[in-house]
């Protein structure tokens, strides 16, 4: 009975997805009742998964090439893997819940909850993969349901790019890491987690090649996870319905690539170098990200800016060589970013799809549990004690405290940063008067929107305190250092929000004007260019080279050609049959005597 | 079971009979019923293969022109049941796919009739003629059936693929006054001594490719294919795509590898080159087409780049290979062979139905198509995720199998083929925005969504390709034990 608890809460939403596409498209209700049961199936079956120490690990052959090639299925069941588990299929059950709310008069209701069952699967078979096809797999499907729900509104334009910018910016990083895997596969023989580790040892000889290995499997997890400098589909993302935000765009998905690193770590930490570009590259995302995040009017896109900027410090993590601060910073941020999501899709659908921040303000009385409830995830957003956005942050900056100074310097600049933008959202949008019609009408949201919001109220407050977290995930070990580093987190917190609210206390719009800030670095600009140039450049002059050099040159040049020479044989058609038969007799003379005798 | 190959290589042939015979309105379902039995004979003939048996099975031989060593040998191995299931499953679909008058049927069933004799004749005579027979049905169907500029395309075609048809004729007499064989097996048995030596194995080598590389084709022979492909009628364009190219690699396996691995190892860099152009370029041009079927046609060189890489990877190994990772990629290979047969077709198979009803198929003259006819562009963008490799789905089986095997073997040509997956994902992600999403365009607000008789058509391929991502060990099982033959001979 066991050993098949992980195959149900993997395959539940499978079949979810299956029965709403196949039979339940036109039924609405029925079809979120059917995601919504699978999706607690799946989470009860984690947590009995979780709370048993007992649980095999089933594995069956999926491909076996004439014996020689052979690629198992199975399931990881360790404790990492559990905790996320009972994290994914937690958070998604709460953001089902809450759909059933924000999509209630949707006309793609049944396809977004069947995409939405099919995403639980692929996410489920990432945590419990036991080899490095199987994430692979699960890794390239999680794009694509991921693409299916950024284009949920796909009459939108915008919708509609966004989708696409997302699956193939992601894909980008994934044609790296799968050579990453090709190329470990080809020197351990295996890609069972637990057969390479053991054998990791035979290529320490070989510091170059795990280099590569490790920075080739990293481009994956900059990918999925949107680090500098594919960083540039996430904040697009947020054209997709605000749950899909909360869940793929903030929670879960792009955490994967921090959770892939940590599963893989064996190979990462095996190269000094990788790690340190890992750090680096991290950090780099943190700060820039949170730049950017000043400067925006839209509520979802400073959140995902935020996101950017948070996943920047787990990666930050992973590059320090801990993954243990990296998977408490996973655990705190998926709670509150989820909560932040989900009370601005509360804000969002109350002014009926209003998502700019100058057009907001004076909300807190207007809906006050999205506002109390925002307030929590903010405050853990921008570690607050004792918030546990808080606790999570600090063990990073604490690590990098003692592993690299410049790293810490930059991360407590980050952190300066969040609390600036993060404060001028709050400031903006809940206080201060009204500043559009809507805003003055708004009133609270239902109850099966609000009470996700409260659940996960909570745990963004507690899921930082060392009772609640140890439960689920081993706590990185903190020495002497802990005092100085959470003084001056909070030193820079206050600095961050004093100076926020000194600004925009009352403001109707934006006193500051950084253009840079404001256009992103002009990353998207420069893409942009560079893919406009690719593709007129390269695709066209290959086209033309295929239509007019190879084509026309050569093929009907010779085509020419060859009716010249038709036409003078023409000469010899006369039109006899038995000079056509010695005709052609003396030519297999000819070839004969050309092929024997010369 | 002994007859049962001719019997499949002639069913159609005599349906070809019976069709001109009847009266005209009753052609599509009296092919169809041949395609039927032809099909239910190919399906006893995978019944009758014993997957675990090495070399030829249910060989049928007969004198048939002594003096010159021709005789009527056919017999399947693993690949050549593939292929003759393959065949078996893509005419009947592109008989399904469009109207048809009698001429039109009768012409497919003698191309059908070929493309099994081809896949199973294992005597270069024999072989060859079957080779030719499917070659001018196809001039045919183009020529006289065909949409703008069939002219040319037809002509194009032709002249090319006759063309590297000759070079190889003309190798293998060279090869059958040497050594007075056209056995395909006691040639490759010859061929691992080195079945000719000095400049004459270079000239039989260079006609013999001249005329697979041509039929895959490759890069930089394939100009014949996207005016082929573009000018044929939507049912020729999915046998061009899901068979007739299939011969081409066919070849390469049965033939070129086999009879002259000297050669091969000598320019064997240069064949991946040319493998690795294919792959990058084709999916570069298009991305920069307009026309729907030009832009599948392209990607079909992509994805045929693919199986040529395995191979040229496995026959022409930089390094020494280990013996999994040649099971690997000719595994890979002859999955791809099949999965872009159904993937394509079905592609094309769509592109027909999109241009049914709009008259048109560029790329431009569609715009959310989503609104108006949702199961259409459902089923048309799970062939179109197949063919970009989407896991879970067929594409991803074979294209993972060929860059785990060659890879490992040639390294660097490898890590830039992978460009090639990422260009096509980007032209179909391009394709899918432009056609299903953004606005409705105003022509396209009349459309009907996906009949119940085209349902009934479409909804077998896509459940097989999803049979294949997510269970891929029947079909691995038809060649595993080819494959490891296979292996040996080239190692």
């Amino acid at each position: 009975m066991s050993s098949i608890l992980p195959w149900i809460l993997l395959l539940a939403p499978l079949c979810s997805a299956a029965c709403i596409t196949l039979f339940a498209l036109r039924w609405k209700a029925l079809s979120s009742f059917i995601s919504i049961m699978a999706v607690l199936l799946s989470f009860i079956c984690s947590c009995l998964v979780f709370a048993r120490a007992d649980i095999s690990a089933p594995q069956f052959g999926w491909i076996d090439v004439a014996g020689a090639l052979k690629v198992p299925f199975g399931l990881t069941q360790d404790q990492l893997s559990k905790m996320m588990l009972v994290l994914v299929s937690g958070v998604g059950a709460v953001i089902h819940i809450y759909s059933l709310g924000y999509m209630r008069d949707d006309e793609g209701k049944s396809r977004y909850f069947g995409a939405l069952s099919l995403f639980m699967f692929a996410m489920l078979g990432i945590v419990v993969a036991n080899n490095f096809v199987m994430l692979f797999m699960f890794w390239e499907l999680v794009g694509f349901t991921s693409y299916v729900l950024i284009g949920h509104w796909f009459y939108r334009d915008a919708a509609a790019a966004a989708a696409k910018k997302a699956f193939i910016t992601t894909r980008i990083g994934d044609f790296g890491f799968m050579i990453g895997i090709l190329m470990l596969w080809m020197a351990t023989g295996s890609i069972v987690f637990a057969e390479i580790t053991p054998r990791m040892s035979m290529l320490t000889s070989h510091p170059t090649f795990l280099t590569v290995v490790a920075l080739l499997i990293f481009c994956g997890a900059v990918g999925k996870s949107a680090q500098f400098p594919l960083h540039v589909w996430l904040p697009d993302a947020m054209e997709g319905p605000t749950p899909i935000s909360a869940l793929i765009h903030a929670a879960t998905m792009v955490a994967a690539g921090v959770y892939m690193l940590v599963r893989v770590a064996f190979v990462i930490q095996t190269s000094q170098t990788a790690l340190l570009v890992i750090a680096w590259i991290g950090t780099i995302t943190a700060v820039l990200a949170a730049l950017i995040a000043t400067q925006q009017n839209d509520i979802k896109r400073i959140l995902a800016y935020s996101t950017l900027s948070q996943l920047g410090y787990m990666v930050m993590a992973v590059g320090l060589a801990s993954n243990d601060a990296s998977m408490f910073h996973l655990f705190t941020h998926a709670f509150f970013k989820a909560l932040l999501f989900l009370a601005a899709g509360s804000v969002i659908v109350m002014l009926h799809h209003e998502q700019n921040i100058w057009k907001m303000g004076g909300l807190s009385q207007k809906l006050p549990i999205t506002f109390v409830t925002f307030v929590a995830g903010a405050l853990a957003l921008i570690g607050c004690p004792p918030f546990s956005g808080f606790f999570s942050k600090d063990a990073i900056l604490a690590l990098a405290y003692q592993r690299n100074v410049p790293i810490f310097a930059v991360g407590l600049f980050t952190a300066f940063l969040t609390a600036f933008y993060v404060i001028r959202l709050l400031v903006i949008v809940f206080f201060g008067k009204p500043r559009s019609e809507v805003a003055r009408e708004s009133r609270e949201s239902p109850a099966v929107m609000t009470g996700p919001l409260i659940v996960l109220a909570l745990l963004a407050t507690l899921g930082g305190f060392a009772f609640f977290a140890r439960r689920f995930l081993a706590l990185p070990i903190e020495k002497e250092v802990a005092v100085f580093v959470p003084a001056v987190a909070i030193v820079a917190l206050i600095l961050g929000s004093g100076l926020a609210i000194v600004l925009y206390r009352n403001r109707a719009s934006e006193p500051l004007d950084l253009q840079l800030l404001r256009h992103k670095f002009y990353f998207d600009e420069f893409y942009r260019w560079l893919i406009y140039w690719t593709q007129e450049l390269l695709a066209g002059v290959f086209a033309f080279f295929d239509r007019w050099i190879i084509d026309a040159g050569a093929v009907s040049g010779s085509g020419r050609g060859t009716l010249g020479i038709g036409a003078l044989l023409r000469l010899i058609q006369i039109g006899n049959l038995q000079a056509y038969l010695f005709l052609f007799g003396l030519g297999i003379v000819a070839l004969i005597y050309f092929a024997v005798f010369h | 079971m002994v007859g049962l190959i001719t019997a499949i290589i002639f069913i159609p042939l005599l349906g070809a009979l019976a069709v001109c015979t009847w009266p005209q309105r009753n052609c599509r379902p009296i092919a169809l019923m041949f395609n039927a039995i032809s099909a239910a004979c190919a399906l006893g003939l995978w019944r009758n293969f014993d997957p675990t048996a090495t070399g030829l099975q249910l060989v049928e031989r007969h004198d048939w022109i002594p003096v010159i060593g021709a005789e009527y040998l056919v017999g399947v191995d693993g690949l050549s049941l593939l292929l003759v299931l393959l065949t078996s499953l893509i005419i009947p679909f592109a008989f399904l796919a469009q109207r048809m008058d009698r001429g039109f049927c009768a012409t497919m069933l003698v191309m059908q009739s070929a493309l099994y004799g081809t896949f199973t004749a294992q005597n270069f005579v024999l072989w060859f003629l079957f080779y030719e027979m499917s070659l001018v049905p196809a001039f045919l169907l183009i020529k006289i059936w065909g949409g703008e500029n069939r002219d040319r395309a037809a002509t194009k075609f032709f002249l090319y693929t006759f063309l590297g048809s000759v070079a190889m004729l003309l190798s293998f007499l060279g090869i059958y006054f040497a050594k007075g064989t056209f056995d395909f097996s006691a040639l490759a048995d010859l061929g691992k001594n080195g079945l000719l030596t000095g400049k004459l194995a270079w000239i039989a080598f260079a006609g013999i490719f001249l005329g697979l590389a041509v039929k895959v084709p490759l890069f930089p022979f394939h100009t014949w294919l996207p005016d082929a492909y573009q000018s044929a009628p939507t049912g020729v364009s999915m046998v061009l795509t899901g068979v007739l190219s299939k011969m081409g690699v066919y070849g390469f396996v049965r033939l070129l590898l086999p009879l002259f691995p000297k050669e091969i190892k000598i320019i064997g860099p240069w064949l991946l080159a040319l493998a690795v152009c294919s792959i990058v370029f084709a999916p570069l041009a298009a991305w920069a087409q307009r026309d729907l079927k030009r832009m599948v046609a392209y990607l079909s060189i992509n994805h045929l780049g693919y199986c040529m890489l395995g191979l040229f990877a496995v026959a022409a190994p930089p390094v020494v290979a280990a013996r999994i990772d040649t099971h690997a990629a000719l595994s890979g290979v002859f999955m791809q062979i099949f999965n872009h047969g159904i993937t394509a077709a079905t592609l094309f198979y769509f592109i027909g139905l999109l241009e049914q009803r709009r008259g048109r198929r560029g790329i431009d003259d569609f715009g959310g198509l989503m609104q108006q006819t949702p199961l259409l562009c459902g089923w048309m963008s799970v062939a179109m995720f197949s063919s970009l490799g989407l896991p879970g789905l067929n594409g991803f089986i074979g294209e993972f199998l060929i860059f785990k095997g060659s890879f490992a073997i040639a390294a660097s040509f490898t890590a830039i083929a992978v460009i090639g997956l990422l260009v096509t994902a980007i032209a179909f992600a391009r394709a899918m925005q432009s056609l299903f999403s953004g606005p409705l365009t105003g022509n396209c607000g009349a459309f009907p969504d996906l009949l119940r008789s085209e349902k009934l058509i479409i909804v077998p391929m896509i459940l097989l390709m999803f049979a294949i991502g997510i269970t891929p060990q029947f079909m691995l099982n038809i060649f595993n034990t080819t494959v490891a033959q296979m292996a040996r001979l080239f190692a």
